[in-house]
This record gives structure tokens, C-alpha cells and sequence, in this order.
């Protein structure tokens, strides 16, 4: 299961990187609102700096919303999901592979974010351990809960629109929890972060169990 | 409630009735979706809530540390766990429907849902009036109000769903799995919003009952909480019922155009 896993996500992730939608699209986007963030919000007061894990973590979210459609796009057209229900590889596995690939999407797409954020809101990044660690579980879980919806936006007319109403307030804990330990990481915030990475690791685990188990009757009816 | 082992068949507690004749598939159209149970848990609920304003507005005395407004946690708390009674009975509907299959199942989720987003609607309303009187604001970031909110918006979206058009399995099962991945995060996200808030340096009396609550209070708020359920429940079975015949109207209304255009058909061959 966990090959033909593999085989999904490197179809995913070559078809990414020959169609450069991420690079081209995603990523503008994620930066441009890095600096809508800036124009909304005074610069001069350190409103940014304070709540630079917090905006990052926004960013994140919406771009997650646009990788989770673009994931479920390819398979759209030509009938592409009937042939790879046809291909014999298990719901599960192709959830999976669907999850790894939007999660390195967004991991790579974090890093540029990251240090445009270090740049532009002049944010000094350490505490790396437990950076690392919520980036890795947060978008696990963001793309366990995405795949997932994704979809379900696949075939049902209007589901588009849809999607961000019913990712986003699915993954509040998600952005509580990333902020939260990304505020703790960089020294924003006194406190213990691992709890939150832990809220992060049951997140990512029950949704990853979930969507496994969901995606056979998603695939079938759809 | 019976399970609906075809899903073209009728439940056998199906309100199909026409002043106590079965109307069958093709008969006459009940006129109403009541039945003598479902009047009986009506009046029950609304003699119940009658007598919960009496009790709650005028018999309790004020409390000792909320003062008067205690008498709003009567119908909060009571709003808010008939809501979440609503979205189990969803989770339960949604699984019973990816195992079954039987359309019983998906409109026992969608009915609940419709209703828990409701109560939700108002848990919020009446929080909000809770929070002008003792904060002097309507809205403050209080756990248990901000958890709902969330939780009211991811429901939303489950309505949503429902309204968008599909065939019926690919609703129903779309639907269902929502109706899971939604009620696994109500936990979660209760959690985190504790921590986010620390909760565990505050001390909330707000959504919960209170232990140290005695006597009419007391007497008052289980009064509450009952009444709720009963109604939910009454409101339940009427939606439910809706939603089947609305299902057999949508069905019937197909058969009749199939019918009117071979009719129409069988007058061109016929001259």
C-alpha cells in the first residue's frame, strides 16, 4: 500500500513540477499576501513582528485551499479518476499519496514563506527544532483533512466555492496550534510549545486514519 | 426507529397517513406530517416550555454570583447540549449510511444537522445576550462561545453540501463522510480552543451546570435540559418526515413528466 502510495505522490509531484502551477501560482499568491498583511496592518508599530507566526499560519491555510484544488483538478478532466480507480491501486493508497504530495507542496512552499516572512517582517527564525517539527505536523494534518475534501469537490457542481468553508473551520485547531508553537519557537511567547505540537500530531493521526478509512466510498460514488 | 433495509420502501413508522388511511406510493398525499406520538411529544415539549419560563424567569431566585442572569443559562446550557445531542445523532446517521446505504439514514443526518445548527444559532444568540449584560459586550473571546462559533460554521458547510445538486448516493455520501470528519472535531477543536484561551487559569461557570447549584435552580436547570430534548426530538421526526416525503414528491414529480411526455408521444404516432 505504502508503494503504490509513493507511486501516487510521484506522479503528483512530477506533474507539479513540469506544470510549475505552484511556483507560478501558489507561491505569488502566498507572498502577495504576505504584503497585503503589511499594507492592512501598521509597519511601524511591530504589529507584524507580534504577529508574524499567526499571519504565516493564515497564509499557509489559504495556500493549502489552493493546493488541495489544484490536487484534485488534475484528476478532473478526461476521466482520469475512473482510470485510476481502474488502475487496481487501493482508495487508501491513493489518498496517501495524494496527502504526501500536497504536504511536500506546501512543506517547499513554507520554506519560501518562511524566509520572505524572516525578510520582510523582520523576524529573526530559530527554536528550529520545534519550528520544524509544527511545520511537518501542521501541514500533515492540513493536507490530511484537504485530500480528503478535495475530492469531494472533484465531481459535485459548485463544490469549489465550497471548499474553503469546509477545510478552514475544520482546521482552526490546526492554526491555534501552529501559531501557538511557531510563537513559542521564535520567542514571541513564554510557555511550554511541545503541547502544541502534540495537538498537532493527534490532528494530523486522526484525520490520516479517517481519510483512509473515507476515501473508499468517496472514490466509489462519486 | 426501524432500519430501512430498501431504500424505496417506506419505514414502517412513516407518518403516511391520511386521516389514518396508509397512503401508499401513487395514493393520495398525506396532508400532514404528524402522528398521534409526535402530537403527544409536541404538547409535551411546549407545556414544558411553558413551564420552564415560569420557572426560570419567575419561581428560581437570583443566584448568588450571576445574579439575574442566570436565568439565561436556563435556556443556554439547554440549547447548546440539544445541539450537540443533534450532531451525534448526525455522526450516528452518517456512519449508519455508508454501512446501510439506505436512504433512512442520510435524511436522519441531514434532518439532525438542520436542527443542531438551529439550536447552535441560538446558543450563540443567547450567549451573545449573556455576554452584553455581564461583560458590557457582546462578544468576548470566551471558549465556549468562540468553540461554538466554529463548530456552527463547520455544520454551515455541511448544509451547504446538501444543497448543492448531485444524485442522491453522491450527497448521501458526501454528506455522510462530512458529517464524520465534522463531529471527530468537535474534541479537537474544543481543546485547543481551551489552551489558546488557557482555561486553565480561568475559572468558567458559563456553559456548564454548576455543581454547587441547589433546590428550584437546580430543579430548574434539568428542567431545561429535558424540555430541550424533548423538542429536539419533536422537531426531529417532523423534519425527518419532510425530508422523506419530499424525496417521493421529487420522485413522483419525475414519474408524472415521464408519463405526460409518453403520453404526448403516443398522440403523434397515434393519427
Amino acid at each position: 500500500m505504502l508503494r503504490d502510495a509513493l507511486l501516487v505522490a510521484r506522479k503528483d509531484l512530477r506533474l507539479e513540477w513540469r506544470s510549475r502551477v505552484g511556483v507560478g501560482q501558489v507561491l505569488p499568491f502566498a507572498l502577495l499576501c504576505v504584503l497585503l498583511f503589511a499594507f492592512a496592518l501598521d509597519v511601524d508599530r511591530g504589529v507584524l513582528q507580534q504577529a508574524t507566526a499567526g499571519l504565516f499560519w493564515v497564509v499557509v491555510l489559504f495556500a493549502a485551499v489552493l493546493v488541495v484544488q489544484r490536487a484534485f483538478a488534475v484528476e478532473a478532466d478526461d476521466g482520469v479518476l475512473d482510470a485510476l480507480r481502474l488502475s487496481g491501486l487501493s482508495p487508501a493508497s491513493v489518498y496517501l499519496g495524494k496527502v504526501a504530495a500536497i504536504t511536500v507542496e506546501l512543506l517547499a512552499l513554507e520554506l519560501v514563506l518562511w524566509l520572505a516572512v524572516a525578510v520582510l517582517y523582520d523576524t529573526t527564525l530559530r527554536g528550529w527544532g520545534l519550528l520544524v517539527v509544527t511545520a511537518v505536523l501542521a501541514t500533515l494534518g492540513a493536507a490530511a483533512a484537504g485530500a480528503t475534501y478535495g475530492v469531494v469537490g472533484l465531481r459535485l457542481r459548485g463544490a469549489e466555492t465550497l471548499l474553503p468553508l469546509l477545510l478552514l473551520p475544520l482546521l482552526a485547531p490546526v492554526l491555534i496550534g501552529a501559531t501557538r508553537a511557531s510563537d513559542v519557537a521564535l520567542g514571541r511567547s513564554a510557555g511550554p510549545g511541545w503541547p502544541w505540537a502534540a495537538l498537532l500530531g493527534i490532528f494530523s493521526g486522526v484525520y490520516l486514519l479517517l481519510g483512509s478509512l473515507l476515501f473508499r466510498p468517496l472514490m466509489e460514488d462519486l | 426507529m426501524t432500519i430501512d433495509p430498501a431504500p424505496a420502501t417506506a419505514p414502517t413508522d412513516l407518518p403516511t397517513t391520511v386521516g389514518g388511511e396508509p397512503a401508499t406510493r401513487g395514493g393520495p398525499a398525506p396532508v400532514s406530517t404528524s402522528s398521534r406520538a409526535t402530537r403527544i411529544l409536541g404538547a409535551l415539549s411546549l407545556v414544558g416550555i411553558a413551564v420552564l419560563v415560569v420557572f426560570g424567569l419567575f419561581i428560581t431566585p437570583p443566584d448568588a454570583e450571576l445574579g439575574e442572569t442566570i436565568r439565561i443559562l436556563y435556556m443556554h446550557v439547554p440549547t447548546v447540549s440539544a445541539a450537540y445531542v443533534a450532531f451525534i445523532v448526525t455522526a450516528v446517521g452518517s456512519v449508519a449510511y455508508l454501512w446501510k446505504r439506505s436512504e433512512f439514514w442520510d435524511l436522519v443526518a441531514a434532518s439532525s444537522a438542520e436542527i443542531g445548527v438551529l439550536f447552535f444559532a441560538l446558543t450563540i444568540f443567547n450567549g451573545m445576550l449573556w455576554g452584553r449584560i455581564t461583560w458590557g459586550v457582546f462578544w468576548r473571546w470566551e471558549p465556549r462561545l468562540t468553540t461554538t462559533t466554529v463548530l456552527f460554521l463547520t455544520y454551515l458547510g455541511y448544509l451547504a453540501v446538501r444543497r448543492i445538486p448531485a444524485s442522491v448516493r453522491t450527497r448521501a455520501t458526501v454528506s455522510a463522510v462530512i458529517g464524520i470528519l465534522a463531529v471527530v472535531n468537535i474534541p479537537i477543536t474544543h481543546k485547543a480552543v481551551d489552551w489558546w484561551r488557557g482555561l486553565h487559569q480561568e475559572k468558567t461557570i458559563f456553559g456548564t451546570v454548576d455543581p454547587e447549584m441547589q433546590g428550584t435552580q437546580l430543579f430548574t436547570a434539568y428542567l431545561g435540559l429535558t424540555v430541550f430534548l424533548l423538542l429536539f426530538a419533536w422537531l426531529l421526526i417532523h423534519r425527518f418526515r419532510l425530508a422523506w416525503l419530499t424525496e417521493r414528491a421529487e420522485e413522483r414529480g419525475l414519474d408524472a413528466a415521464i408519463a405526460a411526455r409518453r403520453a404526448e408521444g403516443a398522440e403523434e404516432v397515434a393519427p
